[in-house]
């Protein structure tokens, strides 16, 4: 009775030199679906995303996107079927305006075409979306450039921008670290919302405890390959993970 | 220009009397970002028109006053300058050229090549040669447009010293001796007018489009490339679109100084080309586009006058540059318009 998974990776596989970064990795994500994804430092995350949005090229492996093969597509040809992304090393305009960093997705083909081709007001779409990121529309903030902003609101900036490609699937490399607990206190009930209203998300996070109060699954990556999937709690009580990742990470704390 | 005499004398009136308070010209005209304003006066407008009404009239006027030998002089800094913008317009979409040869070269050869073997006007020639050259620059660099900052300035800087000796080589289109006496323009007037409308409606046209959503778009590759192909925007369709518009522009220089000399030979490819827009642009400021237009209306004079110096005139040349690079490392444009928006008037304050 499950529908047909809107994301499929098959044994997907990239090394780089002589160091696995993804080995063997295979997932399926159902439509409107939360994923998360964990693991240790190195263990392949960001490689996983790069993979999945074509800025790094499999060596072997399969991504199958709504039916169609997307593995080694150029980025803006995936990005175009509807994969946003926002990046763990945040990547905006810094000499734009805030709400101008906006307009280079608005303007982006994709975006047109399911705007039916509407001109104008592109400006009131940005300041409207960076309004809901908590960019307060009187204030100075949206109009400043994105150079001169704070750490936390260059991260929201980045998931606006990715926000505004009007996404199906939204992929969330790191998006809180950095960020003050109180701008996760609002984000997180934003990234809630976009994906009540029927966008997939997939979301990569050091911040376990936000991560299970949002998340329908998660899987853990250790060096490159899966070793758990399923609901938070069955996962994070099985031995390899708590061995690999949480284990050292418990008894420390 | 605001009367210095007047603020200087105004300032001091503000130390005296505490009823007056200085305020900065723009603010009030600037709402939140820099490209917004509120006009809401006539000196407002004319604050603001001021530096754009400026230099359109005096170039406007400027064929008019000078004959002979400095009405030359300002056609070939016209031509530079249009180097300079189009040089501008790629490093305003992270494409850094040391070949705007390439584009001159292309531009002057094929209205030449028009021109001399099948007797064409520069009526005709001209746009034939400004489209056929951005074309063919497009076609050069596109195999590189994947290649970023050094290692795409090194590509431009091959090209031209390529094709130069292509042609040296190959005999082809007039060889080492080029092509001469081709045709004229008709009318010494619509040529140097040619000359000037064509730099003003570039560089206004440039700073126009790169406000548009369409440029702002080469302006984010060259902040980040790959935030904007994850906005699913083709980057090197956009670039290979700014290589054909910097090229056209760098093409119509070359087309109309071949008709300007009647002779089109290598030379066009020379390194001259290349290097003395960018020099302008460093001077002027690059990234405004009006820096570049300034930085080659400076340094196009300053190097014919120097002339009388002979080999000294290089030297001369060089350490001025140097200068200005030191002493105003942001350029000559930045600077002034920094300077017009600190202009302060008096406010009754209460």
């Amino acid at each position: 009775m499950k529908a047909e998974p809107i994301l499929k990776v098959e044994n997907l596989t990239k090394h780089f030199g002589g160091v696995t970064a993804v080995l063997n990795v295979s997932f399926e994500l159902r439509q409107g679906e939360f994923l998360g994804i964990i693991g240790p430092n190195g263990s392949g995350k960001t490689t996983l995303v790069n993979l999945i949005t074509g800025f790094v090229k499999p060596d072997s492996g399969r991504v199958t996107y709504s039916g169609k093969n997307i593995t080694g597509k150029m980025p803006y040809t995936i990005a175009g079927h509807g994969i946003s992304r926002t990046f763990q090393m945040v990547r905006l305009f810094y000499n734009l305006p805030a709400f101008k960093n906006l307009i280079i997705p608005l303007s982006s083909p994709r975006v047109k075409k399911l705007r039916g081709g509407e001109y104008g007001e592109r400006d009131d779409v940005a300041v409207d979306l960076l309004d809901d990121m908590g960019f307060e529309r009187d204030s100075f903030v949206p109009y400043k450039m994105a150079g001169s902003l704070p750490h936390g609101y260059l991260k929201r900036l980045d998931l606006a921008r990715a926000m505004a490609l009007r996404p199906n699937l939204l992929i969330l490399d790191e998006l809180f670290s950095g960020m003050a607990m109180s701008e996760v206190a609002s984000t997180l009930p934003l990234i809630e919302k976009f994906n009540a209203e029927g966008i997939t998300v997939i979301m990569i996070e050091h911040r376990l405890r936000e991560l299970f109060r949002v998340v329908d699954r998660i899987f853990v990556l250790n060096f490159g390959e899966k070793i758990a999937e399923g609901v938070p709690q069955e996962v994070m009580n099985s031995d390899a993970v708590k061995k690999a990742y949480l284990g050292s990470e418990v008894e420390e704390i | 220009m605001v009367n210095l005499r007047n603020l200087k004398k105004g300032s001091r009136l503000a130390d005296r009397d505490t009823s007056y308070r200085k305020k900065r010209l723009d603010r009030g005209i600037k709402v939140r970002a820099d490209t917004l304003f509120a006009i809401s006066s006539h000196r407002e407008i004319f604050y603001l028109l001021l530096p754009r009404v400026v230099p359109v009239v005096a170039l406007l006027v400027l064929p008019l006053l000078l004959t002979g030998y400095w009405g030359k002089v300002l056609v070939f800094a016209c031509m530079y300058g249009l180097l300079a913008l189009s040089w501008d317009f790629l490093a305003s979409c992270g494409l850094f050229s040391l070949g705007q040869a390439l584009f001159f070269g292309f531009g002057a050869y094929v209205a030449g090549i028009l021109s001399y073997y099948l007797h064409w006007t520069p009526a005709i020639t001209l746009p034939i040669a400004t489209l056929v050259g951005g074309l063919l620059s497009a076609a050069f660099l596109c195999p590189v447009v994947r290649l970023r900052g050094v290692y795409f300035a090194m590509v431009t800087l091959m090209l031209p010293m390529l094709l130069m000796k292509m042609i040296e080589t190959t005999e082809l289109v007039g060889g080492g001796h080029g092509l001469s006496a081709l045709a004229p323009f008709h009318n010494e007037w619509i040529a140097r007018y040619l000359a000037v409308v064509a730099f003003l409606a570039c560089l206004f046209g440039f700073r126009r489009l790169i406000n548009e959503d369409y440029g702002l778009v080469l302006k984010a590759i060259r902040d980040d490339d790959r935030a904007v192909m994850s906005a699913a925007i083709n980057i090197y369709w956009r670039k290979i679109q700014a290589l054909f518009i910097a090229g056209a522009v760098g093409s119509f220089a070359g087309a109309f100084m071949t008709h300007h000399y009647q002779f089109v030979g290598m030379s066009a490819f020379a390194l001259d080309y290349s290097i003395l827009p960018i020099a302008a642009a460093a001077l002027g400021g690059p990234g405004t586009f009006a820096g570049a237009a300034l930085g080659s209306m400076i340094l196009v004079p300053l190097s014919e006058s120097l002339r009388a110096l002979g080999g000294l005139r290089i030297a001369l040349y060089c350490i001025i540059l140097i200068a200005s690079v030191i002493v105003l490392p942001e350029g000559i444009f930045h600077y002034m318009e920094r300077k017009y928006h600190q202009f302060e008037k008096l406010v009754k304050v209460g």
